[in-house]
């Protein structure tokens, strides 16, 4: 089975605002607020580590969910803001020039 | 031998930006004077606006499209095409004689300006109360125009339609502003400490709602004019929406129309940290 890698796109905006990510798009202006796990996803996404073990790693480990059910969230999670432009999918990894970090 | 062109000249000033108006078409002066009065300034400008005048021609249903082009920035709509030079002040609008263009292209350099200092244009009623700024922000029917009717006579209206709100060391300072809603008429030019934004509801009863910081910023950053694809300012535009967040409260009221909903609002109790 391929590994899928994920960045987050130079395009967006974020930022911690009471322990949650608000990442913005601003090419269209969408908007997000992420949850715990899914900002545990989103900081892990360096496109060098695969999603299989961002997951392992981030998800099952910090916030104890089944890895199958984790695994089926994180990727509907990345297709959805994958969708939107917010994070870029690979099934290699993927040269960063500059991952936005949040403040 | 040259020519000399004469060129008319009138100062907008909105919260502090002072914005000089010039053209050679004394008309257009006029009607332009007309619709900023109350809002005119000796001070000396921040951005100077040239005018190139087209034939006249209707409002355009046309997105805005806010984009740079090298140090300038080119604002384009059906009805105006606007360059402006951030580190000049200086730009060159041309557009037809319709006052809403211009209404178009200032609100389109106040967000920028705003954006870059950290402040913001809201699409709300703003009305300073007992020395206060309430905003009151929705969507299109959520009662912003009806609440500005609404105030008492001792209220002063700052906007019905376009809040204009900006950062000091204390917090945030709501101004006046000339852009009308449907109530048709230019707010006062009036400045006072923002006490609490509103996103208002209309309702069987007056009442007022905690937001969480996350919903809060959502409703802000959706209310919020801007227009530029831009992510350096969309980044800073995100950071004071957090900002503005964290020292203002920001609540949802519900209200049923009629002049109670006043006597909700002077009785509210800031809190300064949000839940």
């Amino acid at each position: 089975m391929p590994e899928t890698y994920i960045t987050r796109s130079s395009a967006i905006a974020a930022r911690m605002l009471a322990g949650e990510m608000m990442v913005m798009n601003s090419m269209d202006s969408t908007f997000f607020t992420l949850n715990e796990v899914a900002t545990a996803i989103w900081q892990a996404a360096d496109g060098r580590t695969p999603l299989r073990e961002i997951v392992r790693s981030q998800v099952c480990e910090q916030f104890d969910i089944d890895a199958d059910q984790a695994q089926t969230d994180a990727e509907q999670f990345v297709s959805e803001l994958s969708q939107h432009g917010i994070l870029l999918v690979s099934d290699q990894p993927i040269p960063t020039t500059r991952a936005p970090e949040a403040r | 031998m040259s020519v000399g062109i004469q060129k008319w000249e009138c100062v907008v000033k909105i919260g502090e930006i002072a914005i000089a108006l010039r053209t050679d078409n004394q008309r257009f002066l006029e009607a332009l004077s007309q619709r900023y009065a109350g809002f005119h300034s000796s001070s000396q400008p921040d951005v100077v606006l040239d005018f190139d005048l087209t034939d006249n021609g209707p409002v355009s249903d046309d997105d805005v499209r806010v984009r740079r082009d090298g140090k300038d920035w080119l604002f384009e709509r059906g009805d105006f095409q606007a360059r402006w030079d951030p580190l000049t002040g200086r730009g060159l609008v041309r557009q037809n004689p319709n006052p809403y263009a211009l209404d178009s292209v200032l609100r389109i350099l106040h967000s920028l300006v705003l954006t870059a200092r950290g402040g913001f244009l809201l699409h709300a009623a703003s009305a300073i109360c007992d020395g206060q700024a309430y905003l009151f922000s929705g969507v299109s029917g959520a009662g912003k125009t009806t609440i500005a009717r609404l105030a008492p006579d001792s209220v002063t209206l700052l906007t019905d339609e376009i809040s204009y709100v900006r950062p000091n060391p204390a917090g945030y300072l709501a101004h006046g502003t000339p852009f009308a809603g449907e109530l048709a008429k230019a707010g006062e030019n009036a400045v006072a400490p923002v006490s609490a934004l509103f996103f208002l509801e209309k309702g069987p009863d007056n009442r007022v709602d905690d937001l969480p910081s996350a919903e809060a910023v959502r409703r802000l950053m959706r209310n919020i004019l801007f227009f530029a694809e831009d992510r350096e300012l969309v980044e800073k535009l995100l950071a004071t929406a957090c900002n503005f967040v964290e020292k203002v409260p920001v609540r949802r009221l519900t209200f049923y129309p009629d002049s109670r909903v006043w006597d909700e609002i002077r009785n509210f109790e800031s809190v300064p940290i949000h839940a």
